[in-house]
């Protein structure tokens, strides 16, 4: 045979097979294989010697229900794979089980394909697991679905029945977001309208299956996204230090200036490093497993992202996930959990459940403490460590997690980050040579001629939980008693220091990332400083305690949302209900409550004189140098 | 990035995982073409290192040619080498068929070789297509005390993200040709230029040496249990054309894959390959 006819494998498309128990899946499967002349020599005559010792009718079934104990009771339990030869392309059949009980075996076999076709038993109708099948499928980031409405052949090929069918399920997927390509009516086991027209069905004018496939596409490689290489290892095994790892989206040149989140380091790619290669690549990109050297010895670990200096990812150490959980045991709020992104595993915390779904109506049934086996969840997680990650609709490969329960893989999700902000801005030092100055007055001169040390009081809450009233008596109060005192508050600073931001997340990260860093120099200047800020996020937080260190007290002023909203002395919750606000916090976007705060004041409970009382008490207790402690 | 290309990218991200994420780990070499590109593979991976032991678990009823080519390759590709033997017959489980009683003995081999040496994950080069209960493996699959597949209760896997995670006692299998498919191989072999043993070749006319003409081995096992197909291929190209147009599948010269029903799905169940 001419070479040219013996050209490299051919391109093939990844189809996975879903819908419920018992609609005829496997039995698709065997007709596609048996109809293009795809099935092994020998292995019809197999599978009837196998129903023949069963004593049953011919059963296609058997080709991928490869396990005595599935032929034995007639389930498929796990996902197989077949390949499947036509005159254009070839094909990877994927089978997937359809019982309640094997969805982590559907879901480790729809996750590698290209597209789906969700079978529907013309008979039964629509069930469970049709529905929650396509959902799955769109968490899973596939896009292309035909669906098959399968036994025709027992509802006598009635077009209203399929029509039913049809209308239902479309409608469910575009509620997903997604719409189904083709709905086509088959009987599997007459192999009508697979690869033949059925002209039982002569009022159907769209593609048979066989021709159906033959219009879906193999998914696009990201080539044209971003770059993203996460770190999968560094080698030394000879004198070149090389850092390897699969690009999942966009390209890589060498020469090119590369960032590594969330460490923030950079340096220029020297090369591209290959084995048995006529000449080392100068580019590689996404789907490439790679090896690249760098122009300086950075240290560099498992887990670390590549990208361009310019389009870097995400950082963050809270996000939400909209998962779906196969555990057997509940997922609960306030648990520990290992979390995979890409390559980079670590402890995670689910801070909180906000909404479950119901898969069977779409519904939202709202916050929960537990998320049951197969159920599907909005979840706030959060880590100790910053991660880099990417929101899966921007850049699907770096924007999904996994959850390990330290033994095995429990739930997998995509990253939405919205309400809570990218902290790089707030995490990168921006100029460089910098040098800290020592002052030659120390704190303590300041605090001996003062008579107080100098401090930061923070005060966080909900807007209306009364910061800015508190704010301004207690630093009359202490005004009064001789302290120096300042308040630093939300709407003031907005006019002058951070007039340029707005309240976009970041925006919102930012502008508390100065009011920490100026409460920091007021208060090594020896001021008292009070800030009256919502603060919504704890790491916002964190950072400003930081700054100021030890000087940094939290004051969270307590009262619940419905408290609050009742108040609403800016009117700012009634427009925020009408949505004139977006992201407001307690409304539309999150407040995490302090976890160690140093003073907690509930305004619900206290007056406001109590509850200014109970903070100068506290400020008396910290602030005052005892006398002879001056003296000496 | 062309088929092979992406095959080759994600075994070899495969193989990173794995010496990644496994501290004792060990390849398999049956000194077939599959263990041969898997090899390659890992020398692609590590940049022309193997970077853990390589083992055959003998059986000791191998052709004499596998024994010629294992020797010479070992030296020639510096593979840290390790040879384990396998019981007797007398030692496998009577109740199997008499041809699976010569894999089982396989199985035992490894299962002492992976307790003598500790190992906690073991590179296999299974692929999907070859056979139906293979076609249901995970790419990091667990195996519990002994070895067993516990096929029945598989963990999710997917976006490649791997269960690497192991209970103490047990140990991971991994398969980073489980994608692959006979002529995916083939096409490899060719596109590298792989050395493979020349019993997968039908002989050229006239040509010197024990092979039969008209014939050659599509998969290589014990010389007791395994028979050549009619072929007269006897190149690369050659091959590639036959398989383009064959229905016989593969394995079918493999005695031991068919005496009865569940023959081998219990052969893999308790921890053959």
């Amino acid at each position: 045979m001419p070479r040219s006819e013996l050209a490299a494998p051919r391109d093939q498309l990844r189809i996975v097979i879903v819908g419920h128990v018992d609609h005829g899946k496997s039995t698709l499967v065997g007709r596609l294989i048996h109809d293009t002349g795809s099935l092994p020599e020998g292995k019809f005559e197999a599978i009837k010697a196998m129903c023949e010792r069963r004593g049953m009718p011919f059963e296609w079934a058997f080709l991928m229900d490869a396990f005595q104990a599935e032929r034995d009771q007639g389930i498929t339990i796990d996902t197989a794979q077949i390949w499947l030869r036509t005159r254009h392309r070839d094909y990877v059949i994927i089978d997937a089980p359809g019982h309640r009980e094997f969805i982590k075996n559907m879901v480790t076999g729809a996750a590698t394909a290209d597209a789906a076709l969700v079978l529907i038993d013309a008979a039964q109708g629509i069930q469970q697991q049709s529905r929650f099948h396509g959902f799955l499928l769109n968490l899973l980031g596939i896009r292309q679905v035909a669906v098959v409405v399968n036994k025709m052949d027992m509802i006598g090929f009635a077009q209203a029945r399929f029509d039913e069918i049809r209308d239902a399920y479309t409608r469910y997927l575009d509620g997903i977001g997604f719409g189904a390509r083709y709905v086509i009516p088959v009987s599997a086991r007459n192999g009508d309208n697979i690869t033949e027209r059925a002209a039982s069905m002569r009022w159907y004018e769209g593609p048979t299956v066989i021709e159906a496939l033959a219009s879906l596409r193999p998914t696009p490689r990201p080539v044209d996204l971003p770059l993203r290489l996460p770190v999968q290892d560094v080698y030394k095994f000879d004198e070149r230090r090389i850092i390897v790892g699969r690009i999942e989206t966009g390209r890589l040149r060498v020469g090119d200036r590369v960032l590594f989140s969330p460490s923030n380091k950079t340096a220029h790619v020297a090369g591209i490093e290959g084995w048995n290669v006529v000449a080392p690549p100068i580019e590689a990109e996404a789907g490439q497993a790679v090896g690249i050297t760098l122009d300086e010895q950075l240290f560099v670990e498992r887990g670390a992202v590549i990208s361009l200096h310019d389009d870097p990812p995400i950082e963050t150490n809270v996000f939400r996930g909209r998962l779906f959980w196969l555990g057997r045991q509940p997922l609960a709020a306030g648990q520990d959990y290992r979390l995979r992104v890409a390559t980079r595993e670590v402890p995670v915390r689910v801070q909180q459940i906000e909404r479950l779904y119901d898969t069977e109506d779409l519904s939202d049934r709202g916050g929960a403490a537990e998320v049951p086996r197969h159920g599907v969840a909005d979840v706030i997680l959060r880590t100790r460590a910053i991660l880099a990650l990417d929101e899966a609709h921007a850049l699907p490969q770096t924007g999904r997690f996994v959850l390990s329960d330290g033994v095995n893989i429990v739930a997998g999700g995509i990253v939405d980050m919205k309400g809570y902000p990218n902290q790089r801005d707030a995490l990168t030092v921006k100029a460089s040579n910098l040098y800290t100055v020592k002052h030659r007055i120390g704190a303590e001169h300041r605090a001996t001629r003062n008579g107080h040390r100098g401090g930061v009081l923070w005060f966080t809450g909900l807007s209306g939980s009364g910061k800015s009233t508190l704010a301004m008596a207690v630093e009359q109060e202490l005004f009064q008693r001789g302290y120096n005192v300042y308040v630093l508050d939300g709407d003031n600073v907005r006019q002058g220091l951070n007039a340029n931001l707005g309240f976009s997340p970041e925006d919102r990260a930012e502008n508390i990332r100065r009011v920490g860093e100026v409460a920091a120099l007021f208060a090594d200047a020896g001021l008292i400083t009070i800030t009256s800020f919502i603060s919504p996020y704890r790491a916002d937080r964190r950072r400003a305690r930081e700054a100021a260190k030890e000087a940094f007290h939290e004051v969270y002023v307590r009262a619940d949302l419905a408290t609050c909203e009742q108040r609403d002395p800016k009117g700012l919750y009634r427009k925020a209900r009408r949505g004139e606000i977006p992201e407001f916090t307690g409304i539309s976007a999150p407040y995490e409550e302090p976890e160690a705060a140093e003073l907690i004041v509930d305004t619900k409970l206290l007056s406001v004189e109590e509850s200014v009382a109970r903070i100068v008490d506290y400020v008396e207790s910290r602030f005052i140098i005892a006398r002879s402690a001056v003296r000496d | 990035m062309t088929p092979l290309d992406r095959l080759e990218s994600q075994s070899v991200y495969i193989l990173r995982e794995a010496f990644n994420r496994i501290d004792r780990l060990a390849m398999l070499w049956s000194l077939g073409k599959d263990s041969n590109v898997m090899i390659w593979l890992a020398k692609k991976a590590f940049f022309g290192h193997v970077p853990f032991p390589v083992m055959h678990v003998d059986t000791g009823k191998k052709f004499q040619e596998m024994y010629a080519f294992r020797d010479r390759y070992a030296k020639e590709w510096n593979l840290n080498l390790i040879v384990e033997d396998c019981p007797p017959y007398a030692a496998t489980d009577p109740t199997l068929p008499p041809n699976a009683r010569s894999g089982q003995r396989k199985t035992l081999g490894l299962r002492a070789a992976i307790a003598k040496h500790g190992f906690t994950g073991i590179i296999a080069g299974i692929r999907r297509d070859e056979e139906a209960t293979r076609a249901k493996e995970r790419v990091f699959s667990p195996r519990g005390d002994a070895g067993h597949w516990d096929f029945k209760d598989q963990p999710p896997e997917f976006w490649d993200q791997f269960n690497t995670d192991l209970p103490k006692g047990t140990h991971l299998r991994v398969h980073p040709l489980l994608h692959w498919t006979e002529l995916d191989i083939w096409h490899y072999v060719r596109r590298e230029g792989i050395p493979v043993i020349d019993l997968y070749f039908a002989p050229s006319p006239g040509e010197p040496g024990r092979r039969q003409p008209g014939k050659r081995y599509r998969s290589l096992g014990d010389e007791d249990i395994t028979f050549p197909i009619d072929s007269t291929a006897a190149t690369l190209d050659e091959i590639i054309a036959e398989l383009e147009a064959t229905k016989t599948p593969e394995r079918a010269g493999r005695a031991m894959d068919r005496e009865t029903e569940d023959a081998f799905e219990r052969l893999r169940a308790e921890g053959y390959m």
